[in-house]
């Protein structure tokens, strides 16, 4: 079971890798990828540095190219495909179908992942990628409970990476436009949900309100965090109400439930996370690592360690965690 | 820009209820809708497998009903598969030898390629000339824009457009705008999507989530998560060419008729399409968006004029 962690910059890539990664992902600095933030992300010179010292530690490279390219911009996407290819990473992490036509076509002997963000929840959707593209991994989304990730498992054509830890996407990667109906900006088109220019804290006498393009998502008390104004995990009022009608601000975490997906035959676990800081993936690598190393010494008798458990709830949204789809009482 | 009397006439859809109705409301609504000037209805559960009002014999039994009214009628997949028992729901669809079928998800596509053309339904993820072309090459012959895409993204399409697809795009209604494991009705009620008791069914147009500034935001429909308010676009019946052979009407639990009468008297030139919105208006008892065919925030109100 793989172990793949997220790398924003090179510090961050750097400390995934000194902490155990089997694998980290990257992308370029721009809306080809789903992590489109300022100052986030690598751009040519950096790619260089940041596969050599993931060589020299025997680490693979995977690079996220999946957001969706509209026809104005699809060459972005091509040339981003192209460099890629060049600069010989591991693998590529697609979504769009029109991208990955281009990529099988043009770079036969590369090898392709399905991103989250192609939306692939049935052995059928992943056999789809596979016998068209030559896909040979498929990531899915955070839908599925821990049940039906094993009847995919051994259905689907193709090894499957699922998510392990990190920020929770409740909505369906790939189909969320949650943050485009608010900004006219979202995950498939730009890259990030929920983005930065749109976002605005203001103080009224005793709470702090945190608006998106002026749509307020939370006002808290003075005293209280005010989360970042991710739509889904804002407090709205449902049936006269007021509270988290979609989601509370959390992070899924699988360390409960690593023997199972080591048992079903999941290939990877991906870390969510490419935004967060180097420290941050310092730390959840070198849990994740030791929590893997363990249950795959001895999955019978796997038990998380408590030290890993807290350290991995001070680092989550909320300070708490879920298991998210895996467990059906949560859906 | 060409005078819309000149233009080939466009066709008006009526697309999947997205709703949980009781089986007898469903009936009767289609009933309804032999007689209406709609020309093409997809037909079937798109939201949320539990729901089981019709069955598929009673589903292919309005299909013919409508198919005998002069209707063209087309079967939907779901757009959420989570479970293999929903795969066979799906595959029976796919295989029903009688009916086109709308394709909501890959796994659709997969049953469906290179043995059955299909439609590409809205969810499908289709944003670029790439992408259309790959899918008309496995027997795509017509396909729903997604809903964030605008006009100028469209206009762009249509020139790499693979010759005789058919476009259509969702023209009134809520805006699908989100899918998720979880049951956001249940989530209202307390319980979980597996106790559910179907209480979806107690919201025939949903459950509307508010700001806490008392703004109708968003539309929880169990797993599904719509805009609030009414997406319209019944301005480019009769604007300048776009490109745009179907335009979707959603169905609404009250007025469906009436919205397509509406939409139909713009198509035949009997009704200025600016009163036809204020009367629109009316009928969706909800604001009324068009932002994203405006390349702007989904949720805004342009002017027929405004944006690129």
């Amino acid at each position: 079971m793989e172990l793949v962690c997220p790398a924003g910059n090179l510090p961050s890539l750097k400390a995934a890798i000194d902490n155990g990664a089997d694998a980290v992902y990257i992308g370029f600095r721009d809306e080809t990828n789903a992590r489109h933030f300022a100052g986030l992300n690598f751009d040519d010179k950096q790619i260089g540095q940041c596969l050599a010292y993931a060589r020299s530690h025997g680490t693979k490279v995977y690079l996220t190219i999946n957001t969706y390219p509209q026809p104005g911009n699809f060459a972005k996407w091509q040339g981003a495909v192209d460099k890629a290819a060049e600069y010989g990473v591991d693998a590529l992490i697609l979504a769009d179908i029109g991208v990955m036509d281009y990529a099988a076509a043009k770079w036969p002997e590369l090898r392709l992942h399905l991103s989250v963000q192609a939306s692939a929840t049935s052995h059928e959707a992943v056999r789809f990628y596979a016998e068209q593209f030559g896909v040979k991994r498929a990531v899915i989304p955070r839908v599925l409970s821990l049940k039906q990730v094993e009847a995919l498992v051994n259905n689907s054509p193709i090894p499957i990476e699922v998510f392990g830890f990190g920020s929770l996407c409740v909505m369906v990667e790939g189909r969320c436009y949650l943050s485009s109906y608010v900004t006219g900006q979202g995950p498939n088109t730009f890259g990030a949900c929920s983005p930065a220019s749109f976002v605005r804290w203001s103080e009224t006498d005793s709470k702090l309100e945190t608006r998106l393009n002026g749509v307020l998502i939370d006002r808290v008390n003075k005293d209280e965090h005010a989360g970042y104004p991710t739509i889904c995990k804002g407090r709205f009022e449902v049936n006269g109400e007021t509270g988290y009608a979609i989601e509370e601000p959390t992070s899924l975490n699988t360390l409960p439930i690593l023997p199972e997906l080591l048992r079903i035959g999941v290939a990877a676990i991906k870390i969510e996370g490419r935004q967060r800081s180097p420290a941050y993936v310092a730390k959840v690598t070198a849990v994740m690592r030791a929590a893997i190393d363990a249950c795959l010494s001895d999955p019978e008798n796997f038990i998380p360690d408590q030290a890993w458990l807290s350290q991995l709830t001070s680092l989550s949204e909320g300070a708490q965690t879920t298991l998210g789809a895996y467990q059906r009482e949560w859906q | 820009m060409s005078d819309a009397g000149t233009r080939a006439r466009v066709s008006l859809s009526l697309g999947p209820i997205q709703y949980h109705w009781p089986g007898e409301k469903i009936l009767e609504f289609y009933r309804t809708i032999e007689s209406t000037p709609v020309d093409i209805v997809y037909l079937g559960e798109t939201v949320c497998s539990k729901r089981r009002s019709l069955r598929l014999r009673d589903w292919i039994a309005i299909a013919e009903r409508l198919q005998s009214a002069g209707k063209e009628v087309v079967l939907s997949t779901l757009a959420l598969l989570e479970a293999n028992s929903e795969l066979g729901l799906v595959r029976k669809l796919c295989t029903n030898g009688r009916f086109a079928v709308e394709a909501n998800d890959m796994s659709a596509v997969q049953i469906l390629a290179g043995k059955t053309n299909f439609i590409g339904g809205a969810s499908l993820n289709i944003y670029n000339p790439g992408a259309l072309r790959k899918l008309v090459g496995l027997g795509l012959t017509r396909w729903v824009m997604p809903v964030e895409l605008s006009k100028s993204v469209l206009s762009d399409l249509l020139e790499e457009m693979p010759a005789g697809i058919e476009t259509e795009v969702f023209a009134w209604g809520r805006l699908p705008l989100a899918y998720s494991a979880r049951c956001y009705t249940a989530r209202a009620h307390k319980v979980t999507k597996d106790a559910c008791e179907y209480c979806c069914i107690d919201y025939p147009d949903g459950l509307v989530l508010s700001t806490r500034e008392d703004e109708s935001f968003l539309v929880i429909n169990g797993i599904q998560t719509q805009s609030a308010s009414v997406h319209n676009l019944v301005h480019e019946l009769r604007g300048p060419v776009t490109g745009i052979d179907i335009f979707r009407i959603s169905p609404q639990s009250e007025h469906t008729g009436q919205v397509i009468s509406v939409f139909d008297q713009v198509r035949s030139g009997a009704l200025d399409a600016g009163d036809a919105s204020d009367e629109l208006e009316t009928l969706a008892a909800a604001s009324l968006c068009n932002g994203y065919w405006h390349s702007e925030a989904g949720m805004a109100s342009c002017s027929a004029v405004c944006g690129p």
